[in-house]
């Protein structure tokens, strides 16, 4: 399963592409492939505050509910209303379906982060897949 | 995201669990099977549901137990130990039933096929075999039959859906248009002889349960057939997933939510398979007190109005913000897509249109009582 070299992933499944101080989030093709149909996603408003490791939205398929956690710390500027009406988008392309985007408070925190290639063996190892 | 269960010495397998994971379904544990809660290979539990809504669908559910009672009194066990009246069947008909214990309450609900004169079999739910086995035992020791645990005798097989009578006539030589729903008849199935064909289900559709040999090489084979016998009906594997969707709609009730060891069947409003005029059985007794001292709770269907979906367990408020019961099984339904549950509350919000919330992370989500089953299957012709 290829994961973009050119993103950050965390251990709850989200991934996060940096440019700058700004930021985009979304979560795994491991993840919703887990989750199955994605039917619901609630995401916090533009202008909130969201903490690195802490939950900002969940997102349900037909059988589970899933927590997000925030991949870094900072302020959400836009989230994608797309997946208000087509939560699905989600399961036909987890890497390129964006859920926020977000200015970073300290870029260097995503250091902290998983490479595509630490995911991918994290993700093998979790799963069995 | 939701941990996949590890597999412990202790989790049972069906005959068809190579198969399963063969076709790469998602196992997870339920009642302490390892079973295919979905196939995503075909799609996935929406693309199961709609498949058994409009054409037709396959599941493996041979977790499900079964009780056999046969003599002279098996008859006269079946009646004392479950609410329905088991004296109106004729051989080769089956009733929904329930086995209750002293206080009104569900040991289980079953079931009940009458196979011939003094012959009955018990359908039981996997979680409950245990449990219901020794209770059936316990509690039919006086009367002269035979009780055996025929559980691990059969392979299960239930092929549900519009379609399902077209796809299992390929396939036997008994005459399916002649069987009625919840009736029982016996034929040849994949060159099988005298296997039973029972015109049952889980799902709000039409459907047939099929009974055969639980070895691996004949399961897996006779399953084979049967998905490939229904490649022109659109016929697609479904797991747990989406029988569980599907029974929602349907409204039909799950041991350990809508039924369980501390509500009652009036509470569940299955009224209609209770036959109070029967003398005595297990449970009449504290039901007929109950009956006259008024319902607390009543099960309800429940459509979100406002954004969210209920899920198991979730609380349920009125409008003013008092809590006033619970879910019991809460999902989004993919044929109806709507976001439906069913709740326990108390009678005085059970009307219809009566506004309620849910509890849903923290938050009071707007939901309104509605008409159930969510979902009923046209009438033919």
């Amino acid at each position: 399963m290829p994961y973009r070299s050119d993103l950050k992933y965390t251990k709850e499944h989200e991934w996060i592409k940096a440019d700058g101080s700004s930021a985009t989030v979304g979560i795994t093709d491991y993840a919703q492939e887990s989750l199955g149909d994605i039917v619901f996603v609630d995401l916090p408003k533009p202008g909130s505050e969201i903490t690195a490791g802490k939950t900002f939205g969940t997102v349900e398929s037909v059988k589970a509910v899933s927590d997000l956690f925030a991949p870094a710390s900072g302020t959400v500027t836009e989230v994608n209303g797309d997946l208000a009406t087509a939560p699905e988008k989600i399961n036909k392309d987890a890497n390129s379906t964006w859920m926020l985007k977000m200015t970073l408070k300290n870029p260097a925190e995503l250091n902290n982060l998983l490479s595509a290639a630490d995911y991918e063996k994290f993700v093998s190892e979790e799963g069995g897949h | 995201m939701p941990a996949v269960e590890a597999t412990t010495p202790t989790v049972r397998k069906t005959a068809l669990n190579a198969v399963h994971r063969q076709m790469g379904a998602k196992m997870v544990e339920f009642n302490g099977w390892d079973m295919p809660v979905e196939y995503p290979s075909v799609g996935g539990i929406m693309a199961e549901h709609n498949a058994v809504r409009t054409g037709a669908g396959v599941f493996d559910v041979s977790h499900m137990g079964d009780i056999r009672l046969s003599g002279p009194q098996a008859l006269a066990a079946v009646q004392h130990i479950s609410m329905n009246d088991a004296a109106r069947l004729a051989v080769g008909q089956a009733q929904y039933s329930a086995l209750l214990y002293p206080q009104g309450t569900f040991v289980d609900d079953v079931i009940v096929h009458r196979l011939g004169e003094d012959d009955y079999l018990l359908v039981i739910n996997a979680g409950t075999r245990e449990k219901d086995f020794n209770w059936v035992r316990e509690n039919a020791r006086q009367f002269n039959c035979k009780i055996e645990h025929l559980s691990d005798d059969f392979t299960q097989i239930a092929i549900q859906g519009p379609k399902g009578v077209n796809l299992l006539q390929k396939l036997t030589d008994a005459d399916l248009s002649a069987v009625k729903f919840y009736w029982v008849t016996r034929g040849t199935v994949c060159g099988l002889k005298n296997i039973l064909i029972a015109r049952t289900g889980y799902t709000g559709e039409d459907g047939f349960e099929i009974y055969i040999p639980a070895d691996e090489a004949t399961s897996t084979r006779v399953w084979n057939e049967i998905l490939e016998a229904g490649k022109e009906f659109g016929a697609l594997p479904c797991g747990l997933g989406a029988r569980n969707t599907l029974r929602l709609e349907a409204k039909l009730p799950l041991y350990g939510h809508e039924i369980s060891d501390t509500i009652n069947v009036w509470e569940a409003g299955l009224d209609r398979f209770i036959k109070m005029e029967k003398p005595e059985f297990m449970g009449r007794a504290a039901l007929e007190r109950a009956k006259a001292g008024g319902l607390k709770c009543t099960l309800v269907g429940l459509e979100m109005v406002e954004r969210g979906i209920a899920r198991d367990g979730y609380k349920v408020f009125d409008e003013a913000g008092k809590e006033i019961g619970y879910v019991t099984s809460g999902s989004p339904a993919p044929f109806l897509k709507k976001n439906i549950a069913l709740a326990y509350v108390p009678p005085t919000h059970a009307a219809t249109g009566t506004r309620v919330k849910v509890e849903i992370r923290g938050q009071g989500v707007g939901a309104q009582v509605v008409p159930t089953p969510f979902y009923k299957r046209p009438k033919k012709n």
